[in-house]
Formats: structure tokens, C-alpha cells, sequence
């Protein structure tokens, strides 16, 4: 799925278990300076450092931690771990297992998405054919003292639980509600211990790392945005499907390498991303520009916008989990305006007040659910006014 | 202070993101040993590490709003209402979830902040039924006045005008009516945490999110022990009692019916709340007059019965303690359980129904009141019982339920017709137009208007075990109480610490004083012995009493427990005024103890209208045939499962 | 509930708790086998599990509601999620919705009169490539058109006319009726 123009990382020919094997003869705090200085962020959508993540993992005083592996992917139009947990399994495991190491954890869980159900017995017989060869279980290739196990857990079908926190307390037996934070899951997690959460994506890239060395790694993408990232493509477009490509293309090149070229808008970042509008096809696929977990949505022409922000509108209605204010009921009140905005009887002061709430949902959520639920909702409203407008009789 | 019913984060159940929460902070330049600075709308302080910000701005007296947030439980952080502006930090905090473990700057009222505030309220309000003329909380509403604070002076996303769910009226107690619920989930923290019971849930999610009972189903066919614990926290009228109070108006003005009302201790130091009085302030003969003014025919004071309770439920443990000790029955049940307070009854019978011989089959001092008034007093005064009505004025929204059980007919009526909580009373005075704290004072009426201090107490956690020693020590030893305990406050029985224990060894023994002549010839097979009681309050220590006993422990040595069902005992009951606090609770205990010092008879056993009963009426005496009759009852094991 | 059912579930859940811990994380891992084996979780098989965790039954049904994937109301033999998001709408999918509800002769939400179909509604299952995509029971099924849509409809009924009671998911497979996905379709095939 990597262009030519474009060296992969993930999908290179390499050898097994290179990082793994690199990383039990290195020291923990090597590890992470390693990753620290890849520059590697979490692929999940917030772009944390995953060095920085580790550290404080590794920092934290417990007996017990946990390494858990967001498998949830659930953000609309995003599917790329997917396909790395089928095509890339093995570098998923490895990554897991030398966050393990790292920071000092004997378990590993991925929380794998309801709907992947079917990869579950894939993943499990991976599992156990890497515990057969040691790489899992206990004295890891031969390291005295270094134990990791991995299980799966699965999920029941609610996107919040790709939220870190709302995912522990899912595999806490709870209702998939985020937590109030601080604390951080790297300090309170899963079941009180430190926990490191990161991304399918972020663990396959994390061995790479280790496997070819922070510099090969930062040298691709950009100085803030390093290294190479999947796209899962949708929508108009004549390719449609996962590409691995720098951080740091324009959206323009993105386009052009999905034949997606006549697209009058993209949605960077799934639901809970932005629309970017054609004049700004010149935004940057990066963690400080057009940032994304890895879905873009392609619109043709013909789209009809409404349709889309009703759409997302929907979504955020139903997926919210509930439990405060802004998102559970700003959701539908942005759902009720945009239905009025469709029967063309919402008035522009009620659309600026739609605007002001979304903007407040945007501070006030609890979680990234309803900080982000608002933003195509805004954008598409900011940047196709005239489509929209035209519809109004009043 | 008192931190009784806050609960405890380790044996809590609640979600971790309800939990008080813990923080392991790093160390930190700005911190000062486990102070942390911080600065709030340019105010500088020093807090200590984990203070949330809303109680770092409560000490600088900057009032920040809240609504899911209340003082007996865990914060939840979920409605939003409170949040802050953080210096350095992209979005608002609730800051009454948000723990300060850095130095950080705060500012409390931007713009940002003050757009937020109003969007949270804007948006409760589009979704909420408002009817605040017709509603129970009209007036005291913490959406009202939230509304209010806010600014409020349009609907800017529209109101909701029809209704979605009916109200659910099938219990006694409670009534649910969720087209007013803003989802703060404080009945579901009180329910599960404070009260272990667990009958609501948040259920659903997204703009479908609902608070329901197992499946939904009517709160009559689950497992609620109709503590009212919930009402007392619901911000809302989402949550209400089961009012009769149009019904006692009619009986009042039918002058065919003769309506006594008999008044339990607790909410005389409370209804003052009501009336703008400070928590605690005690009006005990000014709601005589005013219940006279209303127009009952009699008021009676519940006392009397509590100190027929202490002897009748002493006795029984007498009689058990015998049987254990004399006659080495390991059939006795022991330890005996109080009975008096249904909320804990109707718990026990639920959770803990192979516990039932433990309980004394002692009726309550309200349904004891019920038979006494359509029997003895219907003799008395040549009144036919049927055209008695009695209410019962109680802290309690159980009491509602306890009065309807189909048992509770032992003087050939309903011994007790209604119960009427300290807010609907409240409300009728307010109707009548009656200035209730600035009545003149009246007594009680005869012949049950002696009352002793140990009755009144039965209204905070521990009073009825301090009631029932009281009573013990004097009768078994032989020694005024006065001589162990200073004023006969027996102290290391109150307080509001979740269990307490106590232990009294009896040196001596003295002679059997007439009224339990029929029952034994002496003491002294209690020479020596040592009397172990023990003290719970709110369901959810009463559990932790139970698991105890069921694991063997030290309390399963105990010979009498006292279990209040509500966090503070009746003080802090179900029916009592909205808010409630561990403060507020405080400040209504010491009214009682205060009233308690004041009376000249303080023992239930030294009541000379509860002897003067059981010279004319109850005739053999203590758990005799026909205190068997009236003044006993039994239970029923419903166990856990919901059909 | 008959008595003999009950005792049987009872038995289940025993042992399931006894497999999975009775501790709270064991809570959806239970779930989801009941869910699996029986099609839905009863009230009596609530109350149940929440007393081998010594939670209360609010909380398990609380816990079930959140979840789309567990339901406490019994649902058809065949429960078909159509993805409704955007990918999925771009590619049509509301053919492939008026071809299941003329099919199936029910709504959205709603069951066929004889217990055998759930027709529903779902959000983006990480098909959006393939779209429009639909899961029958656990089973993903990608681009799916109205002429696909009614085969795999057929198969189904093939399948209840084999296996009428509902068993491990794997009874769609056995049946050889329905060409299984084993996943996406390979990513060399498509750079
Ligand atoms: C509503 C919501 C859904 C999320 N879904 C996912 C997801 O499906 N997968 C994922 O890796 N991260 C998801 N995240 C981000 C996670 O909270 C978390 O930041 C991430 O797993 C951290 O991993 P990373 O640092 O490797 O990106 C989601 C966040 C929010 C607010
Ligand atoms: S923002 Fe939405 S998803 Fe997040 S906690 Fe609030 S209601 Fe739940
Ligand atoms: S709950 Fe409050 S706001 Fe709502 S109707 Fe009642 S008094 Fe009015
Ligand atoms: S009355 Fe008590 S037991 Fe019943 S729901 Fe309210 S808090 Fe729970
Ligand atoms: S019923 Fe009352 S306490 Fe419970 S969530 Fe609703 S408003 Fe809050
Ligand atoms: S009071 Fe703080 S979030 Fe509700
Ligand atoms: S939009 Fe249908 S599978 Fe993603």
C-alpha cells in the first residue's frame, strides 16, 4: 500500500523481531530516549509523545502495570489497524512487548473492537505461537526476569471506548464512561496501576523504531510530525483503502495518490475531525496542521454537505456516552438544528447561537468525545455557508 | 468533622470515575512540604496537595456553581456546571472533580467560563419539563436557582412542554417523575455508595442516557427499602415523596373523624429549615400549637412509644439473652436487631432474610403509637376506632411504607393511616398560613404527653441503644446510670463514626423491679456477664455489620445492634428538609441531645405514662399476651430476586 | 421461564463465572458468552451474574444498555446491522436498506413476526473501503448490494433451517452458506 515515491516503514522486508531482540540488550532508559527521540507520537489521534508516555510509566512506583493496545478503532472512515492487525500482527506484539519491558509491565491487553471479532482467533493464535517461540511468556528470549503476556479483550460495541480512560473502565467491567482526569491512566489506570495506552499503530511504529534507530525514523516527515503514517482513504476517490505515507503531505499530494483529485472537501480525522474545503488543499497531513488518527474522508462535487454534518451529527447523538451535559444533550441540539437547517426554517441567529454551543462543547466535555463532537459541525457550517444557506426560505 | 457518610474509596463500588481520586503526586518546585499554591481570580493560597479547585475557591469564599456535586458523596465531574478557566490548559475544568496536585492559576468567571455555565444550563432546560408552579421544589431547586445565577431569561434551545415518561407512583415512598431529572446522577452515587442498596442506574447512552430501576421496571417491584435517601440529594423534583397530604386536609375538615397526630423527634429540629432557621433549631412546642392551629384534634409525641419500644424490645433481649444464657439455646438469635427503622427492616429482608429471627419483633414506636391510639385511647375516650385517623409526622419516607404493610392492622383498622414527612407537615403549615417559629410554645397532649429524653434521642444514630443502656444498667444493676456515665450521656455511643462498639461489663446485679416480676425471679445469671452492643447507620455500614456476623467476626458476639437505614439515623431521614449535609446532619443531632438534657426523666423505664399502661391496660406486662398482640410484629423474606 | 431452562442457565452462568473469575473485569467477558450462546441476557440471567460478582442486577443491566453489541431484550435468531456512516452512505447504502426492510418486511429496529430477523442500524465497523457494509450477528459482510443483500438474507434462512436455535456464531461458517470474509482483502493486492 506504500507508493514508490514513498519508502514504507511498517511494510519494509525486515526481520523479525529485529526490535525486540535490540531491545532486551538495551537498557530501559535507552528505550525510551530511543523513542524519545524518534520523535514518535501516539497515532491515535492526540499525538502524545509515546517516549514521554513511557517515561511516565516507567516512573511510576508499582509492582503491577499494564501495556494496553487501543484496538477500538472506531472512529468513522479510520481502518488501518485493521490491517495492521492482520497484515503486521507479529510488529503489533513486538511493540507491546517492548513497551512491557520498558516500563516495567508482565501484561499486555488489546482491546479489540466488537466488530473485529472475527481477527480475535487470528490474534490469539499469533499470541500463542510467539509464546511457543518465546518472544512472550516468561524469560523473553532467554532474558532472565523478563515476563510478558498478552490477551485479548474484547469490546461490545461503543466507540467512547477508544477514549483511554472509558476504554479502562470498559475492561473494568464497567459502562464505557471516561474518568475525570488527572489522574492520568499513566499514573491510575487499569485497575489503579500505571497503565500505558497506546495505538495499534503507535506499537507496530514503536518496534520499528527500536528496530532501525531513532534517526532513520525522525528523518521522515517533518521535524514535529516524524516518521511515516496509514491513512485509511474512503469516500470519492478511485483507490480507496490504507496507504503508509510521510507525515507531512499536502493533502493535494494525499489526493492525488487515492485518485480522489475533483474533491470539493476532505474530512481529516474521521467524525471528530475537520472539514477542509478545497482552498485549503494545501494543508499539511500533520500533528500541528491537519492532524488525523488516520481517516480521510473524500467528497466529490456532487456531495451534499448537510447531509454529511447530519450524518457525524448522528453519530456523536448516539456514541456519546452520556454522562455530561455539553455532549449528551449539544449533540442533539446540533442534530435538531441541522434537521432545520435541512427544512431551510433556521434563522441565521439561531445558527450563530448553534455555533456559540458548539464552541462551548468544545471547552466544557469532559472528554475528547465532546470537545471534538462540534468540529465538522463548525467547519462544514464555516466553510459551505452559501450550500447551506441557499436552502433557507426564511 | 464527621465524615460518616462520605464514603470510602477502597470498599466504594462506584466506577473509578466517580472515586474520590487518588493522586501520586511528583514533587514539584512550587510545593511547600504538601502545600501547593495556587492563584484564583488573583487570590493567592496554599492548599494542601489533591484539594479540589472548588474547595480551594469555597476557602477564598469565591463561589463557584455546582449540581452534580454534593458533600456525602464521590464527586462525578459530569455536569459541568463548575467549570474553570486554567491557566496553560486548552479546555475548562470541572473544578470540583479537578484534584490540584501543581501550582496552577485560575480564573473563575471569563467569558469562556461564563458562556460554558449558561450553555450547560440552556441545554438542561431544553429537555426539561419545567413546571415549577405545580412542582414539589418549586422554590428550593438547584436548577431554579442555577437558572437564576445564570442569568437566564429565555430558552434559547427551546423547552420541553410534553411529557415523556409517567410519573412512577408505584411505591409507598418514592415517587419518580424523570421528565425533571438533569441526569446528575446524585440518587445513583447515594443509592449504590451510600446506601449499598442499588436499585438506580444511569442506563442508556448518548441523548438516550435515563436513570432506571433493574430493567426499567415500577420502583414498587424492586428492591428499594424506600429509605428516601435519594429525594434528599435529587437537585430537582425528579425525585419526590408520596404525598397525603391532600388527603389528612380532607379527614381534618370531615368532623366525623377524630385525627391525632403523633410527632417522631427527629423533625422538630429540623422543620425550622423550612422557615429560614438555622439547621438545629429545635421548635418542638411551637409545632404543638401550630399542628393544633392546622386543626388535628390531638397532638401526641412519639417519645411515648419509643420508651414503650425500649421496654418492650429490652425485654425481648432479656428474654433471648435467658434463653442463650440459662437455658443454652443456640436457637436465641443473637445478636438482636432493632427494628424500628423500616428502611433497614425492609433492607434486612432483602439482603439478609435468614437474619430475621434476629430481629426483634417489636413493632416501631410509629406503628406501636398506630395501636395503642385505636385501642387503649379509643377506650379511653369512647371513641370508635374507625372513625380514628392517626398520621404519623416522621423523617422518614419509609415510615410511608411501613404503615401500608398489610400486617400493620393489629387493632382490627390500619393502626397507622398515614405517615406525613417533616416537608409535607412544612408545607401544610405554609398553606394554613401558619408562621410556625414564631408561635408561642404548647404542650403535648395527655395521656401520652410524658415524655423522658431517652425517647427523643431515638433521633440520632446510636439514641435508641443509648435509650435501651440506659434502661438496662438501671434495671439489670441496680445503679443509676448517672454513676458510669456523666449526665447519663453515654458518649461512646454517638457521634457519627459508621459502626460503633461498645462493651459494658455488669459487676453486680440488683433486685427485679415489679414491672418484670412475671418474667424472672432474678439478675443473677447476668452476674459477670459482659454486654457487647454495637451501633450502624446508613444501609450501607449495616452491611458491612452483616458481612461481619455472617464471617463470624466481633460483631457476630454482639448481643443488641442498633441499625438506622439512613446516614445519621432519623436525623438525616428520608423525609427531612432538602439539602442535606454532614453539617447540617451535626447541627440537627445536637438539637436532640440538647432536648434530651433538658427533660427531667431521661429512662424510658421511669416513664410514668408507659408504667401507668402497663398498669391498665397492657396488663401482663412486658411481652406479655397482649403487648404480643399490639406491639409485635413479624417479617417477611422477599430475598434478593426481582420477578 | 421454565423451571428446566432455568436451571440450565443457571448452570451456564455458574460456570462461566467459575471460567472467568467473579471478580468486576469478568463482568463483559461473561456478557458477551451469554450474549454469544443464548442471543440475549434475561432478567433472571442478569440477576444471576450480578450475584456471582456480588454487584448489584441495576448495574448488569445498566452495563448492557450502554453496549450495542449485548441486549437485555430478546432479539431475532438473526440480528442484521447495516453501517449507516458516512462511507457507507456515500456508497448508497440507503438501496441496501430498502432492499432488507422490503426483504425482511420489517423496519429499522424492528423483528420479524416469526423471531428469525433483527433488522438495526449501526455505526462505522472499519469496512468504509468496502462500504456499504452490514454484520449478521458477529459476521461481517462487505459491499454488500441489493442483489448481496438478499443472498445473504437466503443463506440465513438455509442456516435457521439447519441450526433454528442459536449457537456459537461459527454455525454460519458450518454451514457453508454464506462465503465467509476472512478479513480485508489483501493489501498487496490493492497498492
Ligand atoms: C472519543 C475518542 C475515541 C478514541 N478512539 C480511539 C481509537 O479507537 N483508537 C485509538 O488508538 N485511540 C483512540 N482515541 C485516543 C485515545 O484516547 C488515546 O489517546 C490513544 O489510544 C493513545 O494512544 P497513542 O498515544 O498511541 O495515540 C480516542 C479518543 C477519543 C476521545
Ligand atoms: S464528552 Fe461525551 S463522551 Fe465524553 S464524557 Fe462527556 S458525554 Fe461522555
Ligand atoms: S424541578 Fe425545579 S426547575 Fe423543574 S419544574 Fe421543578 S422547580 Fe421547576
Ligand atoms: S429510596 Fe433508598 S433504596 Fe430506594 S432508590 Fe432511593 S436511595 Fe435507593
Ligand atoms: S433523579 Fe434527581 S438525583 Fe437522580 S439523576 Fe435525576 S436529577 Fe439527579
Ligand atoms: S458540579 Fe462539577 S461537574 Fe457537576
Ligand atoms: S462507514 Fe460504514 S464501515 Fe465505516
Amino acid at each position: 500500500m506504500s507508493s514508490k515515491n514513498h519508502p514504507s516503514i511498517l511494510f519494509r522486508e525486515s526481520q523479525p523481531d529485529e526490535g525486540l531482540k535490540k531491545a532486551v540488550g538495551l537498557k530501559r532508559v535507552d528505550v525510551i530516549s530511543m523513542v524519545r527521540e524518534s520523535g514518535l507520537r501516539g497515532r491515535g489521534g492526540a499525538g502524545f509523545p509515546t517516549g514521554v508516555k513511557w517515561n511516565f510509566a516507567a516512573l511510576a512506583q508499582d509492582e503491577t502495570k499494564y501495556v494496553v493496545c487501543n484496538a477500538d478503532e472506531g472512529e468513522p472512515g479510520t481502518f488501518k489497524d485493521r490491517v495492521l492487525l492482520t497484515e503486521r500482527t507479529d510488529l503489533v506484539l513486538e511493540g507491546m512487548t517492548i513497551a512491557g519491558r520498558t516500563i516495567g509491565a508482565k501484561e499486555g491487553i488489546i482491546y479489540l473492537r466488537g466488530e473485529y471479532d472475527y481477527l480475535r482467533r487470528h490474534l490469539e493464535a499469533v499470541i500463542a505461537r510467539r509464546e511457543q517461540a518465546n518472544l512472550l511468556g516468561d524469560d523473553i528470549l532467554g532474558t532472565a526476569g523478563f515476563s510478558f503476556r498478552i490477551h485479548v479483550h474484547m469490546g461490545a460495541g461503543a466507540y467512547v471506548c477508544g477514549e483511554e480512560t472509558a476504554l479502562i473502565e470498559s475492561m473494568e467491567g464497567h459502562r464505557g464512561e471516561p474518568r475525570n482526569r488527572p489522574p492520568f491512566p499513566v499514573n491510575t489506570g487499569y485497575m489503579g496501576h500505571p497503565t500505558v495506552v497506546n495505538n495499534v499503530e503507535t506499537f507496530a511504529l514503536a518496534a520499528r523504531v527500536v528496530a532501525l534507530g531513532a534517526e532513520t525514523f525522525a528523518k521522515v516527515g517533518l521535524a514535529s510530525s516524524t516518521g511515516t503514517k496509514l491513512f485509511s482513504v474512503s469516500g470519492d476517490c478511485t483507490r480507496p483503502g490504507v496507504y503508509e505515507l510521510p507525515m507531512g503531505l499536502t493533502i493535494e499530494e494525499l489526493l492525488r495518490e487515492v485518485g480522489g483529485e475533483d474533491a470539493k472537501a476532505v474530512q481529516v480525522g474521521g467524525a471528530s475531525g475537520t472539514c477542509v474545503p478545497h482552498k485549503a488543499f494545501t494543508r499539511r497531513l500533520a500533528f500541528d496542521d491537519a492532524s488525523t488518527g488516520g481517516s480521510i474522508i473524500v467528497f466529490g462535487p456532487q456531495r451534499d454537505m448537510l447531509r454529511v454534518a447530519r450524518n457525524f451529527m448522528e453519530f456523536f447523538d448516539e456514541e456519546s456516552c452520556g454522562q455530561c451535559t455539553p455532549c449528551r444533550r449539544g449533540n442533539r441540539v446540533l442534530l435538531e438544528g441541522i434537521e432545520k437547517l435541512e427544512q431551510g426554517v433556521c434563522t441565521l441567529t439561531y445558527l450563530s447561537e448553534l455555533k456559540a454551543l458548539g464552541e462551548s462543547m468544545q471547552l466544557a466535555s469532559k472528554c475528547g468525545l465532546g470537545q471534538s463532537s462540534p468540529n465538522a459541525f463548525l467547519s462544514i457550517v464555516e466553510h459551505f455557508k452559501d450550500e447551506i444557506l441557499a436552502r433557507q426560505t426564511a | 468533622m464527621n465524615t460518616e457518610s462520605r464514603m470510602n474509596p477502597d470498599t466504594s463500588r462506584a466506577p473509578v470515575s466517580q472515586k474520590p481520586q487518588v493522586i501520586h503526586p511528583h514533587s514539584n518546585e512550587g510545593d511547600v512540604g504538601a502545600l501547593v499554591r495556587v492563584n484564583i481570580d488573583g487570590q493567592e493560597i496554599k492548599v494542601p496537595l489533591g484539594t479540589t479547585i472548588l474547595e480551594a475557591a469555597k476557602r477564598l469564599g469565591i463561589h463557584i456553581p455546582t449540581l452534580c456535586h454534593h458533600a456525602d458523596l464521590c464527586s462525578a465531574g459530569l455536569c459541568r456546571i463548575c467549570v474553570v478557566e486554567v491557566e496553560g490548559m486548552r479546555t475548562l475544568q470541572a473544578s470540583c472533580a479537578y484534584p490540584i496536585s501543581s501550582p496552577m492559576t485560575i480564573l473563575t468567571h471569563t467569558r469562556k467560563v461564563r458562556s460554558a455555565r449558561r450553555h450547560v444550563v440552556d441545554l438542561l432546560l431544553s429537555e426539561h419539563v419545567g413546571e415549577c408552579y405545580t412542582c414539589f421544589r418549586n422554590n428550593n431547586c438547584e436548577l431554579q436557582s442555577l437558572s437564576k445565577e445564570m442569568g437566564v431569561t429565555h430558552f434559547r434551545f427551546g423547552q420541553r412542554t410534553e411529557h415523556h415518561h409517567k410519573p412512577d407512583n408505584s411505591s409507598y415512598s418514592v415517587v419518580r417523575d424523570m421528565d425533571k431529572c438533569v441526569l446528575c446522577r446524585r440518587c445513583v452515587r447515594t443509592c449504590i455508595d451510600l446506601q449499598e442498596v442499588g436499585v438506580l442506574e444511569a442506563c442508556h447512552r448518548g441523548s438516550e442516557t435515563a436513570i432506571e430501576t433493574f430493567h426499567d421496571k415500577p420502583l414498587g417491584e424492586v428492591v428499594c427499602i424506600n429509605c428516601g435517601q435519594c429525594i434528599n440529594r435529587c437537585p430537582t423534583g425528579a425525585l419526590r415523596a408520596n404525598d397525603p397530604t391532600e388527603q389528612i386536609w380532607h379527614l381534618i375538615d370531615d368532623s366525623t373523624k377524630h385525627v391525632v397526630i403523633q410527632t417522631a423527634p427527629a423533625p422538630r429540629a429540623a422543620i425550622g429549615e423550612c422557615f429560614g432557621c438555622a439547621p438545629g433549631t429545635p421548635l418542638t412546642f411551637e409545632m404543638n400549637t401550630a399542628l393544633r392551629l392546622c386543626g388535628f384534634d390531638k397532638a401526641f409525641d412519639t417519645n411515648f412509644t419509643a420508651d414503650l419500644t425500649i421496654i418492650e424490645e429490652g425485654t425481648e433481649l432479656l428474654l433471648r439473652l435467658h434463653r442463650a444464657l440459662v437455658q443454652g439455646d443456640k436457637e436465641a438469635a443473637l445478636p438482636q436487631f432493632t427494628s424500628c427503622s423500616p428502611g433497614w427492616v425492609k433492607y434486612l429482608e432483602h439482603f439478609y432474610p435468614e437474619y430475621i429471627p434476629n430481629l426483634s419483633s417489636a413493632k416501631s414506636p410509629q406503628q406501636m403509637f398506630g395501636a395503642v391510639i385505636k385501642t387503649y385511647y379509643a377506650q379511653l375516650h369512647g371513641i370508635d376506632p374507625k372513625d380514628i385517623v392517626t398520621v404519623a409526622l416522621m423523617p422518614c419516607s419509609a415510615k410511608k411504607y411501613e404503615c401500608n404493610r398489610p400486617e400493620m392492622v393489629d387493632s382490627g383498622h390500619k393502626d397507622v393511616d398515614f405517615g406525613l414527612t417533616t416537608r409535607e407537615l412544612a408545607q401544610m403549615f405554609q398553606e394554613a398560613g401558619i408562621d410556625l417559629p414564631n408561635l408561642p410554645k404548647s404542650e403535648f397532649d395527655d395521656p401520652f404527653g410524658t415524655a423522658t429524653g431517652s425517647g427523643v434521642i431515638f433521633g440520632a444514630t446510636g439514641g435508641v441503644m443509648e435509650a435501651a443502656l440506659r434502661t438496662v444498667i438501671e434495671v439489670v444493676c441496680g445503679i443509676q446510670v448517672e454513676n458510669l456515665f456523666d449526665h447519663a450521656d453515654i458518649i461512646p455511643l454517638r457521634g457519627f463514626d459508621g459502626i460503633r462498639y461498645v462493651e459494658l461489663p455488669i459487676r453486680d446485679v440488683g433486685p427485679v423491679i415489679p414491672m418484670f416480676k412475671p418474667l424472672v425471679d432474678s439478675w443473677s445469671w447476668l452476674k459477670g456477664a459482659t454486654l457487647k452492643v454495637a451501633v450502624a447507620h446508613g444501609t450501607a455500614n449495616a452491611k458491612k455489620v452483616m458481612e461481619d456476623i455472617k464471617a463470624g467476626g466481633r460483631l457476630s458476639e454482639c448481643h443488641f445492634i442498633e441499625f438506622m437505614g439512613c446516614p445519621g439515623g432519623c436525623i438525616g431521614g428520608g423525609g427531612q428538609p432538602i439539602p442535606t449535609s454532614p453539617e447540617i446532619r451535626a447541627a440537627r443531632a445536637k438539637a436532640i441531645y440538647a432536648e434530651d438534657s433538658s427533660y427531667k426523666v431521661r429512662k424510658s423505664h421511669e416513664n410514668p405514662a408507659v408504667l401507668e399502661l402497663y398498669t391498665k391496660f397492657l396488663t401482663d406486662g412486658p411481652c406479655g399476651h397482649l403487648s404480643h398482640k399490639l406491639l409485635h410484629t413479624h417479617y417477611q423474606a422477599r430475598g434478593r430476586f426481582i420477578a | 421461564m421454565l423451571v428446566l431452562e432455568r436451571e440450565g442457565l443457571g448452570r451456564l452462568i455458574r460456570e462461566l463465572c467459575d471460567r472467568h473469575g467473579r471478580s468486576r473485569p469478568a463482568l463483559l467477558p461473561i456478557l458477551q458468552e451469554l450474549q454469544e450462546t443464548q442471543g440475549w441476557i434475561s432478567d433472571y440471567a442478569m440477576q444471576a451474574v450480578a450475584r456471582h460478582l456480588d454487584i448489584h442486577p441495576v448495574e448488569v443491566y445498566s452495563v448492557i444498555t450502554f453496549y450495542a453489541f449485548l441486549n437485555s431484550e430478546k432479539k431475532g435468531r438473526f440480528v442484521i446491522r447495516l453501517c449507516r456512516t458516512i462511507s457507507c452512505d456515500m456508497r448508497d447504502k440507503d438501496r441496501v436498506a430498502r432492499q432488507l426492510e422490503q426483504e425482511l418486511g420489517v423496519k429499522f429496529g424492528q423483528t420479524t413476526a416469526d423471531g428469525r430477523f433483527t433488522l438495526e442500524w449501526s455505526n462505522c465497523m472499519g469496512m468504509c473501503d468496502q462500504g456499504p457494509a452490514l454484520m449478521v450477528n458477529k459476521q461481517i459482510f462487505t459491499q454488500i448490494s441489493p442483489e448481496r443483500a438478499h443472498e445473504i438474507i437466503e443463506s440465513c434462512r438455509r442456516i435457521y433451517a439447519l441450526y433454528p436455535e442459536r449457537s456459537e456464531d461459527t454455525a454460519l461458517e458450518a454451514a457453508g452458506a454464506v462465503q465467509v470474509l476472512a478479513g480485508p482483502l489483501a493489501l498487496e493486492a490493492r497498492s
